[in-house]
């Protein structure tokens, strides 16, 4: 072979060398094609015929006896006021609270650790990276066993809550949200009559806003708690990768810590904070094995998760259509997510407010040397 | 060159057989089961049976494999047991796929659902021994007149008396309460600071008790008409949140137990209102608690009690559904129950049985009295969802509405059962 420089060909376009090598592309790229069709894409189709389909789950969903029922499980879910449509509405109410205090934490929280372990000065930096790193290579079972444990009513954390004279809550048997709490601390009982009038999905505005309950909130620790560690690894890594001229030149201008780090580092981290935050919304939109392991939904229905009640309504109740509905209805919600916050993390060119204070600086340091 | 394409040719060959192979091998699984089910006739076949069972333990599993590996001895037929880790997902994996297990456990709530897409056949007319069974029983498993599967085994509520703590507090033989009234004031007599009267789950599993007492139920008898709101309920609802208020009574979770035998084992309750599978639980984690056993108390429509059972599920996919009978009836024979429950403590489901069982554990003989008079589970397709609802709503049972939570459960009812 001749390392002579061939331009390059569009496929298909035959003679030369270089003769069917669509073909061989094609070829080598086959077995994961196939493997990815079969078991991910065929699969995913399937669910998707069967989310309009009355397959009662004998037999395969493509037989000649399941018929088609356009959106009839879709309405079952949003529109038809049944209790379908009011657990979906809670699944998704006590899901939405889960992602909005998950994701900033675990983010914030993994962000801090992977600051604190890539100082240089700090003494046993491989320790404390294994020592964070542990929860998340442990079973998410094992964590939720354990966390049953220390949240129970005579658990570790409610004996250590009474050394500091606080009567702990039994957790993981408490539905009331936590906002609900708060405001009746504040002696606010019951619902504003405009909040408890109108509901979404058979929920009512004032039950959306109850926030997570004690028993989601548990699990809420739970998630930041086991998932930080993981995340904390990919920002070690960008960090390592970050020159350390741009903050020396800060540091030259008058820069303190607080500012570098607002101002050099975490606009160098955005393609690792978008990742960060992307595995984050699709994990906690997707939550299932602690619930599944452990509380089952209860107490009241309040750590029911739109990924656990596709489980149920399936398995369980036999409701094969409501549950691929249910699992597509929150692909879209993830999708939408994604793009949202991609949006929101998107390159942009400074703004001509931030800009102005430069400008002015250059221009004075011209005319000055102008008139020097 | 020449050889290059051959290699080439040959790879595509490879690859293309291997597709194809895995497309077949997944085919495979997705035949179209439905229409066998048409014809009264069972499938008859020399194929090896499996039977799922949903597992207690080892000593179920155990004992399960040794009566279903002396039918095989006796009757020539194969046959193999798989204990399932989720048996609803791992039957309705096998309803899907076209290779369901031949027999298996089937519980009330599913029922209705898995006869109702044609995956279980309905074979307990064929029973040689049909009228052995206890007619509550038969009429927990059948489904649109039809009495679809064999009982199993069974299980009612009665109320569990700590003895030591019973006579700690002064208490008789006599003082065991037979109403409303003595209940309440016996679990009175026990609360202390710590210890509650009597505990038990916050689920309609064990209110549907007193709801019972009180002449309440959830669906109609004959399962076609909701009946939550009605004033015996609410009775009932407000006897127990009244209790539950003033102390006396209390759900297992809010004293932090997981069920009501860890509350009792605990000595956080001095009585619950459990089934007889706590003996089982209280000899394995709490072995020096004494208790006797007693009928529920009657309520103001006299004696109710709660029944829970199995049954052995066919699948109408079987190919050897006549072997799948005579194991069934092997299997719910008054030998072969005595011998289960033996082995792992459940109730026998016939009648034939009853005496031997009573003889061999007089102390839970207040168990079986409830057959008389026990409500089943209702079975309507979708019942599931809607009593999980009122299980959640139970939760708050002590501050909560009775009459507005059965108002909510009638109407998700009405959506399931019909008004």
């Amino acid at each position: 072979m001749t390392a002579t420089v061939h331009t390059p060909r569009r496929a298909g376009s035959r003679g030369g060398l270089r003769r069917g090598e669509g073909v061989a592309g094609w070829l080598f790229t086959l077995p994961i094609i196939v493997i990815l069709g079969l078991f991910l894409f065929v699969p995913v189709l399937m669910a998707l015929w069967v989310s309009f389909s009355d397959w009662s789950g004998r037999g395969s969903p493509l037989s000649s006896n399941v018929s088609f029922v356009g959106l009839q499980n879709y309405a079952a879910i949003t529109t038809d006021g049944g209790l379908p449509e009011r657990n979906f509405g809670l699944a998704l109410r006590n899901n939405a609270w889960y992602v909005l205090l998950v994701v900033p934490l675990q983010t914030a929280l993994s962000l801090f650790l992977a600051v604190l372990v890539s100082r240089a000065a700090l003494r046993g930096r491989g320790f404390f990276r294994t020592a964070f790193y542990f929860p998340s290579v442990t079973s998410s079972v094992a964590i939720t066993v354990l966390w049953l444990f220390l949240f129970s009513t005579t658990g570790v954390v409610n004996e250590v809550l009474s050394w500091i004279g606080l009567n702990g809550p039994n957790w993981f048997n408490e539905p009331r949200g936590i906002l609900h709490l708060a405001l009746a601390g504040l002696g606010v009982d019951a619902a504003p009559q405009s909040l408890a009038s109108g509901s979404f999905l058979g929920v009512t505005w004032w039950d959306w806003l109850a926030g997570p309950s004690v028993a989601m909130t548990a699990l809420i620790l739970m998630a930041v708690f086991t998932t930080s560690g993981t995340f904390m690894l990919l920002f070690i890594a960008a960090l390592q990768n970050i020159g350390g001229e741009l903050s020396e030149a800060a540091m030259m201008d008058g820069a303190n810590g607080w500012q570098r780090f607002w101002r050099i580092t975490l606009p160098q981290l955005r393609p690792t904070l978008f990742t960060v935050i992307t595995l984050g919304l699709i994990g906690c939109w997707q939550v299932f094995d602690q619930i599944y392991t452990g509380t089952q939904g209860a107490p009241g229905k309040t750590t029911m998760t739109p990924a656990y009640l596709s489980y149920t309504s399936a398995f369980t109740d036999q409701q094969w259509g409501i549950g691929a509905a249910i699992s597509f209805i929150l692909f879209l919600i993830i999708i939408v997510f994604t793009i949202f916050q991609r949006w929101v993390l998107r390159e942009r060119a400074v703004s001509r407010r931030r800009r102005r204070p430069y400008e002015q600086a250059i221009a004075a340091a011209a005319s000055r040397r102008a008139a020097s | 060159m020449k050889r290059h394409t051959a290699v080439r040719l040959l790879g595509v060959g490879a690859l293309a057989t291997t597709a194809a192979l895995t497309l077949a091998a997944c085919g495979q699984g997705f035949d179209d089961g439905g229409g066998s089910d048409a014809s009264d006739d069972l499938t008859s076949s020399d194929d090896a049976l499996t039977v799922m069972i949903g597992s207690s333990g080892e000593a179920e599993t155990a004992a399960v494999e040794e009566a279903i590996a002396a039918w095989s001895a006796e009757s020539g037929v194969d046959a193999e047991v798989l204990a399932a880790t989720n048996l609803s997902q791992e039957l309705a994996q096998g309803f899907a796929a076209g290779s369901p297990p031949d027999l298996f456990y089937l519980s009330t709530d599913q029922l209705a659902g898995f006869v109702d897409n044609g995956s279980v056949r309905a074979y307990g007319d064929l029973l040689d021994n049909k009228d052995d069974f206890y007619p509550s029983l038969v009429s927990n498993f059948t489904v649109d007149g039809e009495f679809v599967c064999a009982p199993k085994d069974f299980s009612t509520l009665a109320l569990v008396i700590n003895t030591t703590l019973w006579e700690a507090a002064g208490l008789t033989d006599a003082d065991i309460p037979t109403t409303w009234d003595e209940l309440a004031s016996v679990a009175q007599t026990l609360t202390t600071d710590g210890r509650v009267g009597l505990a038990f789950g916050a689920e309609y599993q064990r209110l549907g008790a007193f709801m019972a007492q009180a002449g309440g139920r959830l669906v109609s008898a004959d399962g076609t008409e909701a009946v939550a709101d009605s004033p015996e309920n609410v009775e009932a609802l407000t006897y127990v949140k009244d209790h539950l208020a003033d102390g006396t009574f209390a759900f297992a979770a809010d004293i932090g137990a997981g069920w009501g035998g860890e509350a009792f084992g605990k000595e956080l309750a001095a009585m619950v209102v459990e089934g007889n599978w706590i003996t089982g639980g209280l000899a394995a984690d709490f072995p020096d608690v004494e208790y006797t056993v007693a009928q529920l108390p009657e309520g103001p429509a006299g004696p109710g009690t709660m029944q829970f059972t199995n049954c052995w599920g066919m699948a109408s996919d079987s190919p050897n559904q006549e072997a799948v009978l005579d194991l069934v009836e092997y299997l719910t024979s008054t030998d072969q129950q005595l011998a289960f429950s033996e082995a792992f403590g459940p109730m026998p489901s016939i009648e034939s049985a009853a005496a031997d069982w009573e003889a061999a554990n007089p102390e839970l003989a207040a168990f079986l009295a409830g057959s008389d008079y026990a409500i089943g589970m209702p079975t309507n397709i979708g019942i599931t969802e809607v009593i999980t609802d009122f299980n959640a709503q139970l939760e708050s049972l002590a501050t909560g509405d009775p009459q507005q939570m059965l108002e909510s459960v009638q109407t998700n009812l009405e959506a399931v059962v019909g008004g």
